[in-house]
């Protein structure tokens, strides 16, 4: 897909012959460590600050809490109270053999699995951070992908509560608002993002949208074969509220279980009932206005 | 979305597993205190999935002076238009306190908002682009119009200067007011707050009656009772389109109301709505008889309305620091398609 595709309205292939195919990240959550090395990999490459003094969350491995201004990519540790699968089919019918257990089910044990995903910005294609952005700061570039300009925010933060995934945010002390640039800098370059460049397991795929979403399918279907029917892809498809994601996942339970909306909606959207609204409610201040000077003076 | 009927927030996890953090029910925090009949209290026990309870959304950026800004600026937009309707009927006096509002109004707005940025030396970046995707953006120039020709207008009426200019100004400030006072309600229902985002088709009808009860208040203490009909009329009628569509919007949004009830948004919105109550029966009793009743109906309809602004802007905050707010109706709403 090029820009030239994309149906957000504000940016109808503002590239002409420039525009690239559309990049994006496909997070696998299946084979994420939780090591967190794309989160020091983005703080490296693009100068991140600290976000305040480390705190111990209690909630598993997680100290990062949240993706914001300071935290560019979040990895979420997830623990759960679930018999573990073994996808090995022979290893566990050997083992029952041996043991002289009842063999063909694999036995339903005690235990917890761990749940490992690493969370970014979702470069949506019908993105209200940059619809809402009154300046001009937050725009598309050739790669699909959605950048702050640092250079004209001007801090207004109307950007914060238009994002449905709580992404972008006011950096405190700076007044102007961060988030993941999917590398613009690297990508200008041919090189890939820090965070995917990072990963060890290649949890993290960097790539044109096309063929990760090829992948992607494809390895939903080898995991739905082996067993693991809670896999799903999520913000792969276009049809959603977001008109697709440049970024998007392979979870394995549902999305507000790893923090995500499990349908989220660009506000955009209903913008333009938003706009007839008010012109009915001033419709209202005119005639009530009419209405009042024409009972007379007193 | 804003035209859907709200729907009891009965979203549940496949119920197997035990998710990390939380499941919790609305049901099981609601709060007791409140006397609306409410769907919640009768359904059973609706769950849902979140990551230790966090936030899904951010909180808005937003300090103060936005909720104060959408009070000072919605007064002076329906200002405006009085002091045109006014002018046109001959009462002069009445026309020039309007003014006077509209013109303080204004004045007042910009150092809010510019101090509300996080760069307000940038503040002119507002004006680089014309977006109407964005609310904010389409205020932006809307004030930036307007400002000058209040002021503009104000000034020239009461210095006798330049007093076609100062008509022509009172005109296009009269034409752009009812956009200012009602734009601040898609600028805030235009976000991912559900609170906010749900209830976007009555927002800004809240904020117009809101303004025109206040605009009324301000404009009627400023002028002898024997002109102030106009001010006093529009005073009562601009309380009650706020409560009534306060109401309305609160029935739409249904379980998503619950802010309103609950913290600082509850106290916001109980206070606000007995002021504009007690101020539209002082001004609409004794407004034309008794000073006192004037000018005290006039403090309470002032009061009620920047309350109500307060409300809804703390209720956004309450709304988005909840994942259920955001998780139980995309779930709901997903199951629906599904079905």
């Amino acid at each position: 897909m090029t820009l030239t595709d994309l149906p957000t309205p504000t940016f109808g292939g503002g590239y002409d012959g420039e525009a690239r195919p559309r990049m994006g990240f496909f997070t696998d959550t299946s084979i994420c460590i939780g090591c967190k090395a794309c989160e020091v990999a983005c703080k490296e490459w693009n100068l991140v600050p600290e976000h305040g003094p480390l705190r111990i969350s209690g909630n598993s491995y997680d100290n990062t809490m949240a993706l914001g201004a300071n935290t560019w990519r979040h990895v979420a540790f997830i623990e759960q109270a679930k018999p573990v699968q073994v996808p090995d089919v022979d290893l566990a019918a050997a083992a029952a053999a041996a043991s002289g257990a009842v063999t063909g089910v694999a036995q339903a044990r005690e235990g917890m699995r761990w749940l490992m995903s690493s969370d970014v910005c979702k470069h949506c294609t019908s993105a209200a951070c940059l619809e809402v952005c009154p300046t001009g700061a937050l725009f598309r570039t050739e790669f699909g992908t959605v950048v702050v300009q640092q250079d004209i925010c001007n801090g207004c933060g109307y950007c914060v509560p238009a994002c449905p995934f709580g992404v972008i945010e006011r950096r405190e002390g700076d007044g102007r608002v961060f988030k993941c640039t999917l590398c613009y800098d690297r990508l200008k370059d041919g090189m890939e993002p820090a965070c995917a460049h990072a990963c060890p397991t290649k949890s993290i795929q960097f790539g044109p949208l096309e063929e990760l979403r090829e992948w992607a399918d494809a390895k939903l279907e080898k995991l739905h074969e082996a067993g693991f029917g809670d896999a799903r892809l999520y913000l792969r498809d276009e049809a959603n509220g977001i008109g697709g994601a440049g970024a998007f996942f392979l979870l394995l339970d549902e999305p507000e279980v790893y923090g995500l909306p499990p349908d989220p909606v660009s506000t955009t959207r209903d913008l333009p009932k938003l706009w007839k609204a008010a012109a009915v409610a001033a419709g209202v201040v005119v005639t009530a206005v009419a209405a009042a000077v024409a009972g007379g003076r007193r | 979305m804003t035209t859907r009927q709200p729907t009891p927030l009965g979203a549940t996890g496949d119920g197997s597993t035990t998710a990390t953090g939380e499941r919790r029910t609305i049901a099981g925090r609601s709060d007791g205190r409140r006397r609306r009949r409410d769907r919640g209290l009768m359904v059973p026990e609706a769950e849902f999935r979140s990551y230790y309870g966090r936030p899904i959304i951010k909180e808005p950026a937003w300090t103060l002076e936005v909720p104060w800004y959408f009070f000072v600026g919605g007064m002076a937009g329906a200002a405006a238009p009085l002091a045109v309707a006014a002018r046109l009927t001959g009462n002069h006096r009445l026309a020039r306190s309007a003014l006077t509002v509209a013109g303080a109004g204004v004045t007042a707005s910009v150092p809010l908002l510019v101090s509300d940025l996080g760069r307000p030396e940038r503040f002119h970046h507002m004006l680089r682009v014309i977006k109407p995707t964005s609310p904010m953006s389409m205020g932006s120039w809307v004030l930036a119009a307007m400002g000058p020709a209040a002021v503009g207008a104000a000034v020239s009426d009461r210095l006798g200067i330049l007093p076609g200019l100062g008509r022509a100004a009172e005109v296009v400030s009269g034409l752009l007011g009812p956009a200012l006072c009602t734009y601040t309600g898609v600028l805030v229902a235009n976000t991912a707050v559900p609170v906010w985002h749900e209830a976007g088709r009555e927002l800004p009808m809240v904020f117009a009656g809101s303004a025109l009860a206040s605009a009324g208040a301000a404009s009627m203490a400023l002028t002898p009772a024997a002109d102030a009909g106009p001010a006093r009329r529009l005073a009562v009628v601009g309380a009650l389109v706020e409560l009534a569509t306060a109401g309305v919007m609160e029935r739409r949004l249904g379980e998503l109301a619950e802010p309103y009830h609950q913290g600082p948004a509850g106290r916001y919105a109980k206070l606000a709505r007995g002021c504009t109550l007690a101020g539209a029966a002082a001004v609409a009793a004794g407004g034309t008889r008794r000073r006192w009743a004037a000018v005290a109906g006039s403090g309470l309809l002032l009061a009620g309305s920047a309350l109500e602004r307060l409300a809804v802007y703390k209720a956004g905050f309450q709304s988005a620091r909840d994942p259920k707010y955001v998780v139980k109706p995309q779930r709901a709403r997903l199951e629906a398609a599904n079905r």
